[in-house]
């Protein structure tokens, strides 16, 4: 989420998911919101129905096309392009936001040079999308009153994701839809606590809070709040960058904790190499995935239904949880088994409880000041920044000015994908999830339900291509790229277009991450998982 | 049969829920009616949300790697070997030769407290989580 936070101060969903209802008008771009955020996709129908404008921009027909009334299909990896080129028309056409863009931003000349080149005909080149129907999108997106731009992991698992995210935080401060109810500029979270294990200092370069590590005022804070010499204040290594330094040898020991790296990550081979590469590796995990397997220690633990604690949902939101059942046999409590490890490490943990954690963090986490667990227990959570007990927390984020002041355009240009198909490798992969199963499956997998109505790994691949191929529907093919191969059956259909196929990461029977390209944004570390080229071979 | 406050472990919706248990087993769940982000829905994912709690395929015994295979062990065991390798492999190739993945799916104590041990106990910001996936 640097993006974001270098455009506004602040990385997290700008608005909340009540607003839903309020909006007169959804961009939605990269975001097959009703398979990977139900109820937020159930949301935006309920809205189109009553009334509202719905515009989806999307390389594939996601079932939300058919509640919009334009669509625009560019091609993948070229979503700075139309970006830009809805901006081009918005400042060609004067329907920004004038007063908002003279007193709450700063950089506006830069942005208005950088996308005079944008035409709607440059663009139509680039992302195949129409000049007529990109003008609509601009005008109606600039003519709403209250206009909420949603995007997921479409946006960010790009090598350009950070881009493509200063790009949307570009358009809706060119537009004003922001620091109001029902706008915004609205990043829909993956898995149920990214939002908050970011919070918490899950990162390499910030403690919780998003307290810098590289700043000595921060370092002494937590050097007397935890009772310790000698914290490091170098910022410390992304997970891709402890992939590449356990190739290497740099990095000797690794400790995981409730992931599996090897299918979620872009090259799972290479990843599966790094890992054996280790002197030591820890998994800490409900099940045995295939990381946990090659682990040197497998610690038990418990999962959401045997422990308490919090969670923060894609809107800042925090919620309570309870303990419903013991954990099976010896597994433990993940924060039991953490202060385990670091007192036998020599340095000292101890907490009775989850709730005397949380206390800590109210006391170094100033955005999570007010939020206690009396207070969780008898509303409906409270959205951060709650700085002090009686602070009703924050529904949407940026109302009269920017956590940093000034709200700063970051104008971007267009970059092809790393990896363009050419003659050999002609169809580009994008990879995303389905309805029915989650993340690596470690949890839905088990689940007999889930895994009755979408047992097998399948791709997409449009009529045309399946015909050239001669591939019918349900056959097995092979899908090979520069990195791997891997064998699935193909689904022949139309939501994908010509020269695209679509498939999942969800089977470790067919791990699309071997095929996946893991040039990342320089930026957030986000690797390419949204497109590489490959070729594909019927099996006969 | 009881009823337990909770939140939907499969998405970043964060829709609430009471897990429903009877004796010691998790036997389903009941959207909370009055929570402003679900308002008393769940999508398929949701309703099915307890069914792996219950997988034979859990963990249940800490398993250490002897002669190439992981076998059964002790928390003890488990616990010095953890803390012993990390330790020695942070004194002898230093605290950069260690990294720590946190997790999207487990709480914001348990993520909070993760990064304090990786940061306090062996004084590396080498702390990541696959979020950025
Ligand atoms: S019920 Fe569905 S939409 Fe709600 S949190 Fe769970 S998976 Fe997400």
């Amino acid at each position: 989420m640097a993006g974001l936070a270098a455009a506004f101060g602040s990385g997290a969903m700008t608005n909340s998911i009540g607003e839903f209802e309020g909006a007169d008008l959804f961009f939605v771009i990269g975001s097959n919101t009703t398979a990977q955020h139900p109820l937020i996709g159930a949301r935006i129908i309920n809205a189109v129905e009553g009334g509202a404008t719905l515009i989806v921009a999307d390389p594939r027909e996601i079932p939300l096309v058919s509640y919009a009334s334009l669509f625009l299909r560019q091609n993948i990896g070229t979503d700075v392009a139309v970006m830009n080129g809805m901006m081009n028309v918005i400042i060609n056409e004067v329907l920004y936001d004038e007063t908002f863009v003279a007193t709450r931003t700063e950089g506006f000349e830069q942005l208005k040079e950088t996308v005079a080149k944008y035409t709607p005909q440059v663009v139509e080149k680039i992302s195949g999308i129409r000049a007529a129907d990109l003008e609509e999108a601009a005008r109606r997106y600039a003519g709403a009153d209250k206009a909420m731009l949603v995007y997921a992991m479409g946006i960010t698992q790009h090598a350009t994701g950070t881009d493509n995210v200063k790009t949307c935080a570009n358009l809706a401060m060119l537009t004003g839809h922001l620091g109001r109810a029902g706008t915004g500029v609205n990043p829909l979270r993956g898995q149920n606590n990214v939002q908050g294990a970011c919070d918490m200092g899950g990162l390499p370069n910030v403690y919780s809070g998003y307290q810098r590590v590289n700043d000595d005022a921060v370092k002494d804070k937590f050097s007397k709040a935890w009772g310790v010499q000698g914290l490091d204040d170098q910022v410390g290594l992304t997970i891709t960058d402890m992939m590449t330094a356990a190739r290497t040898g740099d990095l000797k020991a690794l400790y995981v904790m409730g992931e599996n790296p090897i299918l979620s990550d872009p090259d799972g081979s290479q990843v599966e190499l790094a890992l054996s590469n280790l002197e030591f590796l820890v998994v800490q995990d409900i099940f045995l995935s295939e990381t946990a397997a090659l682990a040197d220690v497998v610690l038990p633990a418990a999962c959401y239904a045997e422990k308490e604690g919090t969670y923060t949902n894609t809107e800042r939101r925090v919620q309570i949880s309870h303990c419903a059942v013991k954990p099976p046999g010896e597994a433990k409590v993940d924060w039991e088994i953490i202060c385990r490890v670091a007192t036998a490490a020599g340095y000292s943990m101890n907490y009775d409880s989850s709730w005397e954690i949380l206390k800590e963090i109210n006391t170094v986490t100033p955005s999570y000041g007010g939020i206690t667990k009396e207070r969780l227990e008898k509303g409906d959570g409270l959205q951060w920044p709650c700085p002090n007990s009686d602070h009703p927390g924050t529904a949407f984020l940026h109302k009269d000015r920017f956590t940093k002041g000034l709200g700063t355009f970051l104008p971007c240009e267009f970059k092809p994908v790393a990896e363009p198909p050419d003659e050999e490798y002609d169809f580009m992969l994008t990879t995303g999830r389905i309805y029915c199963q989650f993340h690596t499956g470690t949890m839905t997998r088990r689940t007999n339900m889930l895994e009755r109505e979408a047992p097998r790994p399948t791709f997409e691949i449009n009529p045309e291509d399946a015909k050239r191929l001669g591939i019918r529907d349900a056959e097995m093919a092979e899908i090979q790229s520069r990195r791997g191969a891997i064998r699935l059956r193909a689904e022949v259909t139309s939501r994908v277009p010509k020269k695209v196929v679509f498939t999942t990461f969800h089977f470790h029977e067919a791990p699309v991450n071997i095929l996946t390209n893991p040039v990342h944004d320089p930026v957030s570390k986000i690797p390419e998982f949204k497109g590489c080229a490959v070729k594909i071979r019927r099996i006969a | 049969m009881s009823r337990t406050r909770s939140i939907c472990p499969f998405c970043g919706c964060g829709c609430s829920f009471y897990i429903l248990t009877e004796g010691d087993r998790v036997i389903g769940v009941e959207p909370s009616a009055g929570n402003p982000v679900n308002k008393g829905m769940l999508c398929a994912k949701g309703w099915n949300a307890f069914d792996f709690v219950n997988s034979p395929d859990r963990l249940v015994k800490p398993l250490i790697r002897k002669q190439g295979t992981l076998v059964e062990t002790s928390w003890d065991e488990a616990i010095t070997t953890v803390a012993t390798r990390l330790s020695d492999i942070g004194s002898r190739s230093g605290p950069r030769s260690l990294g720590f993945l946190s997790s999207a799916k487990v709480t914001n104590e348990e993520n909070y407290l993760f990064m304090k041990m990786a940061r306090a106990a062996f004084k590396t910001n080498s702390v990541d989580h696959c979020a950025r996936l």
